[in-house]
């Protein structure tokens, strides 16, 4: 049986399944990170003292990272954009770099995670790196998350665009969503615990 | 094949959002400078709170009207999202119910 409404739109949503699904699932995403948003601001506004972030956390390093993720929503979407084009070389290039970009944030990540160790800096050291490592811990995940999706939109699932070119497409624009999402989470991290 | 009709006939259009993805790259850029350079002024706590999120905010819907289109997006999509800002808001509501209670003691 053919999966209905994959490329085209269903006419009482105006849009292909897919879309509104991913669109849910964010909406779900907003909540989980919106529980721990809100944690944190119970935690701050309730304790005695709380570090700034520039006092605990490296800034330099997180800006690198903010630059990183940034950069690959750029890319990310320029390969939908090639798709859109038809351009299949550009895409792979694109998607390529969209993961080498993720990859990169990870191995930032790790090195400020490994300096907090080193420093004796866990997530039961303190609240302040209780919520630190939680939020950029579960956005880290969702990270991960992102480069096994594009990964296969790199490799396997590729093969999908010699048989049904408008159907990928659609893949990969639901896979940017994602990806921008994950961006935007960090948007307002990076301020949230870094710069404050 | 009907898709690929589809997508042909957005291709030029394509070529125009390109030329926007890069200006937006390139404010959100500016932006984070912005943000990390007030941040080295050592801003104390409340109006570091309000410019932070500004930029965040402003940053924010670059990306969700620009990357994620919801500049031109389906109803739908909107009302999903009006919902998840509702709920959202209430959220973010918990903790100053709580700091009242703090205020009032």
């Amino acid at each position: 049986m053919e999966i209905p409404y994959t490329i085209q739109a269903r006419p009482d949503t105006g849009l292909f399944n897919a879309k509104l699904g991913i669109w849910l699932f964010l909406a779900s995403e907003v909540m989980l990170f919106g529980a721990l948003f809100s944690t944190y601001i119970l935690l701050r506004t309730g304790a005695e003292t709380w570090p700034r972030g520039w006092e605990e956390l490296n800034i330099p390093l997180a800006t690198l990272n903010t630059a990183i993720l940034i950069t690959s929503s750029v890319t990310m979407v320029m390969s939908w954009a090639s798709l859109m084009m038809k351009d299949f070389k550009k895409y792979r290039r694109y998607m390529a770099s969209t993961i080498l970009l993720a990859f990169g944030f990870l191995v930032v990540k790790g090195f400020e995670y490994g300096h907090k160790f080193e420093l004796g800096h866990f997530p039961s050291t303190s609240n302040f790196f209780a919520i630190y490592f939680t939020l950029t811990g579960l956005h880290g995940l969702h990270v991960i998350g992102g480069i096994v999706v594009n990964s296969y939109l790199l490799g396997p699932g590729s093969k999908m665009w010699a048989t049904q070119p408008g159907r990928f497409t659609n893949r990969v624009e639901i896979a940017g969503l994602y990806w921008h999402f994950v961006d935007l989470v960090w948007i307002f991290l990076f301020p949230s615990l870094y710069l404050l | 094949m009907a898709d690929e009709m589809h997508a042909a006939d957005h291709s030029i259009d394509i070529r125009k959002h390109v030329r926007t993805y890069i200006a937006v790259f390139v404010a959100l850029l500016a932006l984070t400078l912005i943000t990390v350079s007030v941040s080295y002024l050592h801003l104390s706590i409340v109006p570091a709170v309000i410019v932070a999120l500004f930029i965040a905010v402003v940053k924010g819907s670059l990306v969700g009207s620009y990357f994620m289109h919801l500049i031109s997006e389906r109803k739908l999509i909107y009302a999903v999202l009006l919902l998840t800002a509702i709920f959202f808001a209430a959220l973010m509501f918990l903790p100053l119910e709580h700091m009242s209670d703090n205020l009032s003691r």
